[in-house]
């Protein structure tokens, strides 16, 4: 671009007195916007305002419906009716016509119709499809300024479903001479592929050229792409590393043209993006680190300037420098770095390097050190946003010693805090470090007690949850868990005495809980008094009917005396008749249960919290009521997160932070006596479902809990708290009193520290308790060498993991058993390729010399009799199914053996039009060779024999004998062979049919024949096959499938990944598996996909899919032991083989 | 990457919204009532910076008008305080001296502005000549401008 351009530039908008030249605003203000706008500035109310507007739009909605208005009219309107959506009033008449302007409009005019269209709708409005073909359209411009606009829409919405349709456009638009297009069709692209990732795949070759563009612009915007792509998989792209060094490097040492410079930096976006894209790179890889220390080095000198951007490329440059494999010299660097930012009076700056320095503490935590008296003043900074940074760093040195104060100041913080996100944030980090490294049970329970007031209902469902958990499950010593346990107690009387009312409800039912459960652990207290403390809750009039459950279930364990029993009689004749049925419930069984004590001790016994209840998880009992139900025409159950999804899939985006997948109703997970976690769910095979439920009956039937395990993983997905900081600092070991001491003198002794004023000296006293524990000798441990030994409470170890969720619980139990057998199978697989193994027999050994003499004798091959032509023809009878492929076993691939044997040829002619497996060797013996395949009926599986005999002479007395424990093998044909000529083959038939599954059947067979000459012969073999030959469809209508599905006994869950190839994936994965494994697809219902086979002959085994959170829950039934086990593991052979 | 750019008076009126995810209606005029209310609450000499839900904000004022830019958490602060610096200074290179009543009176050009030099979310363009030449090569654009010769001229 030269100058001259330039100034014609600017001198043109003068020549053609346009409205819209630069620096003419004002002009545009006589317009009837500018009437528009200054008539709002006069109005006084927002009353005015509305009316006004609303006046305008009718006006305007008249006039662009009519049909003498012109485009330029149209432009005009359309201006206005921005401005109005601006103010806040919907306008969604006018849509169709901003389309219509983009659509028919001449340059300027469709630029407006471009920007409203961009402004009114969103990458999911349904109008946006009638857009496709105007850009389409402009995509193919010979006007520059046309294709600019074309891609500058598609970068910012397009529908996902389109993108096929103008993919090839965008992509043609890489090679176009003008880097403005080239740098517009990157970032079309980068969209494509944040929003559709499968569908650019295809063109990742295009991206390279893209970083290789001549103009920086356009490399610039290809590094977008790159980010995400390295951010997902760092691994593929470690062979760029050195062009990005070699990039940065000219970045850095100023190679780039003037126009990239920004406040004489330059480019600094172009460097930030790279230095970040080498962090990815670098991370936990040293030989990829080593290649950019010396780039990182210079960036790091060359910032200097005392300009914000800088500090931002050095910001960037040390999390690069402590994300990569470490190199002392450049931390030293860095850390003076962070010193800079922490130690400046610029605020933003300061913030900056506390943001820094937290992210940095977890590898140094003495950096920490040289900066605590920063830190302590930012921790009483007036700015709350840099309180709570601070607040951020101090999280992750807390150690059992500062915990006391952290948290303090941590709650201090919360007290005054509004913001919900951050109340929700803190009070779950307070949780985790009150539980990680409490002092004492006192702290503990009075710290909880804060965090379940100051919390409210707004925390995470996790934290009250955890917390019970850890009460029930306890520590090591039995008498420590009962002081935790009474001090619970204790502090729950006095706040029920105080104002309960005050109390969040979340907290309120903690509190029910826990006197329900250890209430009688204080020897001196009344149950009486406990449950009229406890009714006292119900007639609040804020106790919401969920609390109100969890004191009627609290009351119910401690009904017993007198006066407690008259109390209960009360409360329960009060909500006998509520309208809530839960509560309708919990109070049928206060009364009855308080009628009959001994009832109640089995019901619920005292201290049974700890026994393992065993639950019938898939509920079979309830089978027959359901398919009753659904025969009377009710409609399928659907776990509740499958009904959020359905209804959220119309929704956009949601910004809501934290979004648990699916509420997680708290009554639902604890009322019962036992605590959720020690439900250990029986295996997933239950074979009588009415067992298991009886076994499980000691807790009482829940209602709300037939619906929380109804929906499979659906229900009780508890998240462990705030997940703990990767590599954070572990805690230091206990140390002695006079250790401590040690410690704290230390610390006043620090360099940094200097007399000071009164004033300081509380400072100073703060500082010593705040990074106490972070010293010289902590610091040995905080790499991770000593074990933590400060954790209070941790937990017992169980035999069924109890710390993770139950959902994760169940299905691990379940998946288990086949993945070991998997492993076993894969590596089976691999050790042996050969699907057929010769063993030798001890005949064998002896006729090894024979054979030598024979080859010696100079027999010929029965192949080289076969013209080559002849054999090439003579195939007709392979087909290659893809199907059959896969589910062959290995061919057997003998480099000592090349030639093809052409046996299909012999295959008996009513098999040889149905697709055979590959013909493989079984065993050669002399002259005689055996070799087998299958070949697949439909309702049958053949396999076919093939006995070869290459000698000169006849063999005789043939006798082939096959069986296997999974089979039942019979022989067809009219007599078994028993003599084949020389030079010919011999054929012998087997029917197969399974006893028992197995995910690969094996034949073993013996083969024992006589030569004219010599004593009788035998070989020995085997053959594998896999279960899938045996899996033919079953055709099924959906109703019955839904009645056979309730018959069936056995069954398996696990998640399969999910295939998609541009269509559904659902549809796509079970295609896959149709094709591979000969499925019968009986429907697709939204989410779910039902699915049906069976195993020859005639065993069903139906298939229940559902895409889940990005996999495919899987769920078979079968009558038959092991076969839902054996068909999951070839389901997922054949996902993972895509 | 960023979310959405609004820019407000400080009476709160609001001046544009630019938003780079699609969000629905509703929840747009709930975040322009937060971001408003938080960021004119702020007190003078307190750092750019807010959280916000999962996300950072961004706010600088320049004089009647706050620029409020909403980043991911991970996102540089520092460097979006520049991203907003530097659209102020694209407008006002285009406007010449820009005061609130430019943007407010020809907002489409700020957005036409802001298009060039963000797109989806990501900067494009941070050269104030190219952005510039850019947006005034579309402004001269006449009814009958199928002629090749401009756009020779025009695109350098």
């Amino acid at each position: 671009m030269s100058d001259v351009v330039e100034k014609t530039l600017t001198a043109l908008p003068s020549l053609l007195s346009l409205d819209s030249q630069p620096g003419s605003a004002k002009l545009s203000s006589t317009s009837k916007l500018g009437n528009l706008i200054r008539g709002i500035t006069e109005l006084t109310s927002k009353h005015e305002e509305e009316k006004l507007i609303q006046c305008e739009l009718s006006s305007i909605k008249e006039q662009v419906s009519s049909p003498n208005t012109t485009m330029r009219q149209m432009k005009e309107l359309m201006v206005r009716t921005i401005y109005c959506e601006m103010l806040g009033y919907e306008a969604s008449f006018s849509y169709i016509h901003a389309i219509k302007l983009a659509q028919q409009g001449s340059v300027l005019e469709k630029r407006v119709g471009y920007l409203a269209v961009s402004l009114f709708l969103n990458e999911s409005h349904e109008l946006l499809l009638l857009l496709v073909n105007t850009v389409l359209k402009d995509l193919q411009s010979t006007n520059l300024i046309e294709v600019c606009m074309a891609l500058t829409v598609v970068s910012q919405m397009f529908p996902k479903d389109m993108i096929p349709a103008i993919l090839p456009l965008v992509e043609e638009k890489l090679n176009h001479p003008k880097e403005i297009i080239r740098r517009k069709a990157v970032l079309a692209l980068y969209k494509f592929y944040l929003i559709a990732p499968n569908q650019v795949q295809h063109i990742h070759n295009k991206f390279r050229k893209a970083l290789c563009d001549k103009d920086p612009g356009v490399m610039t915007a290809s590094l977008h792409i790159y980010l995400q792509m390295i951010q997902e998989n760092p691994e593929g792209y470690k062979d760029l590393t050195a062009s990005f060094v070699t990039i940065l490097k000219q970045v850095v040492g100023g190679k780039l043209p003037m126009d990239f410079n920004y406040h004489s930096v330059p480019a600094p976006w172009l460097q930030i993006q790279l230095l970040r894209i080498l962090s990815l790179l670098g991370k936990n890889d040293q030989s990829t680190s080593v290649i950019m220390h010396e780039v990182l080095d210079e960036s790091l000198r060359r910032a200097e300037m005392n300009h914000n951007i800088t500090y931002a490329i050095l910001y960037e440059c040390v999390k690069c420098v402590y994300t990569i494999h470490p190199k002392s010299e450049l931390l030293e660097k860095a850390a003076k770095c962070i010193g800079n930012f922490v130690l400046s009076p610029k605020i933003n700056l300061k913030y900056l390097g506390l943001k820094a320095l937290t992210y940095v503490v977890q590898q140094d935590p003495k950096l920490a050190l040289q900066h605590q008296m920063t830190i302590i003043e930012c921790l009483d900074h007036p700015d709350l946003i840099i309180k709570r940074e601070t607040l951020e760093l101090l999280f992750r040195i807390t150690n059992a010693q500062n915990v006391t104060v952290i948290v303090e100041k941590m709650l201090e913080f919360l007290r005054i805090s509004k913001d919900d996100h951050t109340t929700i944030d803190l009070v779950g980090k307070v949780a985790e470090l009150a539980e990680k490294y409490s002092p004492d049970n006192e702290w503990f329970i009075e710290t909880m007690n804060t965090v379940f007031s100051v919390g409210g209902d707004m925390m995470q469902p996790d934290i009250p949850n955890s917390f019970l958990k850890l009460l029930s499950e306890g520590f090591d010593s039995v008498e420590e868990d009962r002081k935790l346990r009474l001090f619970a107690v204790n502090s729950y009387i006095s706040l029920l005495r105080g104002e309960p009312g005050k109390l969040p409800q979340r907290f309120l039912q903690v509190i029910s809980w826990v006197l329900g459960e250890y209430s009688h652990l204080r020897a001196d207290l009344e149950p009486a008094l406990v449950l009229r403390l406890l009714a006292k809750l119900l007639d609040m009039k804020n106790c919401s009917s969920e609390t109100k459950s969890w004191v009627l279930t609290a009351m119910t364990k401690l009904c017993e005396g007198g006066s407690g029993v008259s109390v209960a009689q009360q409360v329960s004749e009060a909500y006998g008749s509520s309208l809530d049925t839960v509560l309708r419930q919990r109070a049928q069984e206060l009364q009855h249960l308080s009628q009959d004590s001994e009832l109640r001790a089995r019901v619920l016994p005292r201290g049974a919290g700890l026994e393992p209840v065993e639950v019938d998880s898939s509920l079979s009992f309830l089978d027959g009521f359901v398919s009753e139900a659904l025969a009377a025409g009710a409609a399928p159950y659907k776990p509740p997160h499958q009904r959020q999804e359905e209804l959220a899939g119309t929704k956009a985006l949601s910004l809501e932070p934290y979004g648990l997948s699916l509420p997680i109703s708290m009554s639902s997970c604890i009322t019962d006596r036992q605590s959720p976690t020690l439900l250990s769910m029986s295996s997933g095979l239950s074979g009588d479902s009415t067992d298991l439920s009886h076994k499980g009956g000691s807790a009482t039937l829940k209602l709300d809990g037939v619906k929380r395990v109804w929906g499979r993983e659906g229900y009780l997905s508890q998240k462990e708290p705030v997940e703990e900081p990767a590599q954070v600092e572990v805690p230091s070991p206990l140390r002695s009193p006079s250790q401590q001491g040690e410690a704290d003198s230390s610390h006043s002794q620090t360099p940094s520290l200097t007399p000071t004023p009164e004033s300081d000296q509380e400072k100073q006293q703060l500082a010593s308790s705040l990074f106490v524990g972070l010293g010289s000798q902590s610091s040995v441990c905080l790499m991770g060498k000593s074990e933590p030994t400060t954790q209070r409470f941790r937990r017992k170890a169980k035999g069924h993991s109890t710390a993770s969720s139950t959902s994760e619980q169940v299905s691990n139990s379940v998946i288990s058993p086949p993945s070991t057998v998997d492993n076993l199978l894969c590596n089976n697989l691999l050790d042996s390729n050969i699907t057929s193994e010769l063993a030798v027999s001890s005949p064998q050994l002896t006729s090894r010399l024979s054979q030598g003499l024979a080859a010696t004798n100079g027999t010929c091959d029965t192949d080289t009799e076969l013209p080559e032509s002849d054999r090439k023809e003579s195939k007709p009878a392979v087909i290659r199914d893809s199907y059959v492929v896969a589910a062959d076993p290995a061919p057997h691939e003998d480099p000592d053996r090349p030639k093809d044997l052409d046996l299909s040829s012999h295959l008996p002619a009513e098999l040889s039009e149905l697709s055979h497996s590959e013909i493989t060797h079984l065993c050669t013996n002399q002259n005689l060779e055996l070799s087998v395949c299958h070949v697949q009926k439909e309702d049958s599986l053949l396999l076919i024999v093939f006995i070869s005999n290459s000698s000169d002479s006849a063999v005789q007395q043939i006798l082939v004998q096959v069986d296997s424990d999974e089979l039942e093998v019979s022989c067809l044909g009219d007599s078994p062979v028993e003599e084949v000529r020389s030079h010919s083959v011999a054929v012998c038939q087997y029917s197969l049919t399974v006893k028992r599954p197995a995910v690969h059947i094996e034949l073993v067979g013996m083969v024992s024949y006589q030569l004219p000459v010599g004593s009788p012969q035998s070989a020995a073999f085997s053959y594998k096959l896999p279960l899938t030959s045996f899996i033919r469809p079953l055709t099924v209508s959906t109703e019955e499938y839904g009645t056979m599905w309730l018959a069936f006994s056995h069954d398996t869950k696990q998640n399969l990944t999910l295939i998609s190839d541009g269509q559904e994936p659902l549809t796509a994965t079970l295609n896959v598996l149709k094709k591979r494994l000969q499925l019968h697809v009986v429907e697709i219902i939204g989410m779910e996909g039902i699915v049906a086979c069976r195993l020859l002959q005639d065993q069903p085994c139906l298939m229940h899919c559902r895409v889940h959170a990005g996999t495919l829950a899987v769920w078979l039934r079968s009558p038959i032991p092991d076969l839902p086990d054996c068909l999951i593991y070839h389901c997922q052979r054949a996902l993972q083989g895509h | 990457m960023m979310r959405f750019l609004l820019l407000f008076s400080r009476q709160g009126k609001l001046r544009l919204q630019k938003w780079f995810t699609p969000i629905p209606e509703r929840e747009k005029k709930k975040i322009i009532r937060e971001m408003t209310t938080m960021v004119l609450a702020r007190q003078p000499r307190s750092c750019n910076f807010l959280h916000w839900k999962d996300l950072k904000i961004i706010y600088k004022r320049y004089a009647s008008l706050y620029f409020c830019l909403a980043i991911e958490n991970h996102e540089n602060e520092l460097l979006a305080l520049e991203v907003i610096h530097r659209y102020v200074e694209l407008l006002d290179k285009y406007f010449g001296n820009v005061c609130e009543l430019d943007i407010i009176f020809n907002f489409e050009k700020a957005y036409f502005i802001l298009d060039e030099f963000l797109l989806g979310g990501e900067i494009q363009e941070t050269s104030k000549q190219i952005v510039n030449r850019c947006i005034e090569s579309s402004d001269m654009l006449q009814e009958d401008d199928s002629s090749e010769w401009y756009e020779v001229e025009l695109f350098g």
